[in-house]
């Protein structure tokens, strides 16, 4: 371990690696909602196969929270065991699923950030964490080639997709400032070079977003509204339903194994 | 097996004498187990069986997404979620792989489709079946796809070549399914009470229709003598049950729960089990449309349709758009 990772104390640490577990496992939770429920079979796979990915990711981050922590709880205790307030996801990815173009606007927007994400933590000084990234950015980078192509196609597509589209960039739109904002625990975490500051990554977001916007012909919404509150455990009326179902066997029978 | 009560297209095995030139030279092949493949001549009849028959299974898979997508939300572990959601998405791709070879004969998979939604294909009775608990996802995964692959195992080696094919890869991926479906039903029956009830309830109530998925007994099924002759059919519905009954019977005894049937046993002199048939009437009732989720499947895969063409569309038009762009470009 290095001296930086040291200075991060490890409750902190503990917070901001919920925080990216979280946000998989939430998304990996409502995108797995479509499974036989798709337009077209391949997007059936295609939808199945990113769920599968962000649990992948979801067990190397919250596993890691979990070491870190160091109470004996795993990635499993972390998913089945807490409720909503100890959540940490992005509002973002508890939206319901809407319709295909929702859900596909929401992978997107996600999609952007996470990559950016993800490779700036490659540099993290917490060489698990570096680890992690390393082995989540490449499926990341293909899940935005997919949303990004997905976008783009049904932006430009017909009228109604169009409309759609648009639609769900503006009904998201509320959704995106949390990412970019920075908090006590994302500043203990930028000092010790463990991750980047969130409001560092939104040049390079907007980079990608606006691109992808420009051949969708769709508009960005003129708007700097922020629904707050995911990062700290304040959720949306969703995360309860979610955890509701998610939990359900592990709260009815305790202590069972699986 | 995924295709039950598949009509051949014609009654009774055509005799030879009756055939033309070009029928017994088909037919030579298909006894010198030569695959046909798509461009080779054959019968209408058999291009029309076959149809049905590899739709029939494409339609299953798909599906067959159903029962078990039921669970992938509420799965108990995050490692038994994502063999769920890689399951589930293997069984998607057996659909593509299926529709794919129904295309080499000349029909579309919007077509085929268009057909099932219609009520005019049908896929398997197993999926009309709910799914009540964690351990039905355990029981599909050790009998339904059990079952399966007793039947695609043989098919591996049917004449048709792009089905055979299809059957190779599918055939591999199937029996990763059952032995995680199995390892499912370990962990449940031999864990809490509540888990091992709920092991036997899954049990109790799987058993009989996965004998269903065989089809009708073969003094009742019309059309295995010119399948078999085609070798699209290689082995008749009653050997694979009894097949499928000899090695699941030890498999529940192993898990340590009962067998729904209470007159199995050992034949000593047949060295099979024998065993209760299932209630045949049920079994015609479920395929008529009387399941008890019937109705609930279909509406579910209309819907993803109906919901999904403004996006068909849309995917459609600027594949379109883009096209015409290079065209001009050049
Ligand atoms: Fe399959
Ligand atoms: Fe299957
Ligand atoms: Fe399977």
């Amino acid at each position: 371990m290095t001296a930086n990772v040291m200075a991060v104390e490890g409750n902190t640490l503990f917070n901001w690696l919920l925080r990216l577990g979280d946000n998989t496992l939430v998304l990996s939770h409502r995108v797995s909602e479509w499974c036989g429920h798709a337009p077209v079979l391949e997007e059936d796979i295609a939808l199945a196969n990113t769920a599968l990915d962000l649990i992948g990711q979801t067990q190397m981050w919250l596993g890691l929270a979990g070491e870190v922590e160091g109470k004996g709880r795993d990635a499993d205790a972390l998913a089945y065991l807490r409720d909503a307030w100890d959540f940490r996801n992005l509002l973002l990815v508890e939206r319901p699923n809407g319709d295909f173009g929702h859900t596909m606007m929401r992978q997107f927007l996600f999609d952007a950030w996470q990559n950016v994400l993800l490779n700036r933590l490659k540099d993290s000084t917490d060489p698990r964490v570096a680890d992690i990234a390393e082995k989540a950015a490449k499926e990341a980078a293909y899940h935005l080639d997919r949303s990004r192509g997905t976008v783009i196609a049904l932006g430009d597509g017909t009228e109604e997709s169009h409309a759609r589209m648009q639609a769900a960039l503006d009904a998201l739109w509320d959704y995106v400032g949390e990412m970019f904002l920075d908090d006590d625990v994302d500043r203990a975490i930028a000092d010790a070079d463990v991750g980047p500051l969130p409001s560092s990554l939104r040049d390079a977001w907007d980079g990608i977003v606006n691109a992808t916007l420009n051949e969708a012909t769709l508009t960005r919404p003129d708007s700097d509204f922020a629904q707050t509150g995911g990062k700290t455990g304040r959720h949306t009326e969703d995360l309860g339903y979610i955890l509701a179902e998610m939990q359900f066997l592990q709260r009815a029978y305790p202590g069972a194994t699986w | 097996m995924y295709a039950q009560m598949v009509k051949t297209a014609r009654v009774g095995v055509k005799p030879r004498d009756e055939m033309t030139e070009q029928e017994r030279a088909f037919q030579d092949r298909v006894d010198a187990n030569e695959k046909i493949e798509p461009k080779d001549w054959m019968p209408d009849d058999y291009r029309r069986t076959l149809i049905r028959q590899i739709g029939q299974h494409a339609h299953s898979e798909v599906v067959g997404q159903l029962p078990e997508g039921n669970w992938i939300t509420r799965a108990p572990t995050l490692e038994r979620k994502a063999i769920l959601l890689a399951k589930v998405q293997d069984e998607a791709g057996h659909g593509l792989y299926l529709y794919s070879a129904a295309e080499t004969l000349g029909v579309s998979r919007d077509e085929l489709i268009e057909l099932l939604h219609q009520g005019k294909m049908k896929y398997s009775s197993i999926f009309n079946y709910p799914t009540l608990t964690w351990a039905d996802v355990g029981a599909i995964g050790w009998l339904v796809d059990g079952a399966a692959i007793m039947n695609q195992v043989h098919l591996q080696r049917t004449s048709y070549g792009p089905y055979a094919r299809a059957m190779v890869r599918i055939c591999k991926e199937e029996s990763f399914h059952q032995r995680q479906g199995y390892d499912i039903m370990m962990k449940m029956a031999f864990g809490t009470p509540e888990q091992k009830a709920m092991a036997q309830d899954a049990l109790n109530r799987f058993w009989y229709p996965s004998l269903m998925m065989f089809g009708p007994p073969d003094q009742d099924s019309v059309h295995t003598a010119q399948s078999m002759a085609w070798k699209i059919k290689v082995a008749t519905n009653d050997e694979l049950r009894q097949k499928f009954v000899d090695q699941t019977v030890p498999q529940i005894e192993y898990l340590g729960l009962t067998c729904p049937d209470p007159d199995i046993r050992l034949n000593e002199e047949t060295g099979h089990f024998d065993f209760t048939p299932p209630d045949w009437s049920e079994f015609f009732a479920v395929l008529k449309g009387n399941g008890p989720c019937n109705k609930d499947r279909l509406k579910a895969r209309i819907t993803a349709w109906e919901d999904g063409a403004w996006v068909r569309e849309g995917m459609l038009a600027h594949a379109r758009k883009k096209a015409a762009a290079t065209a001009a470009a050049e």
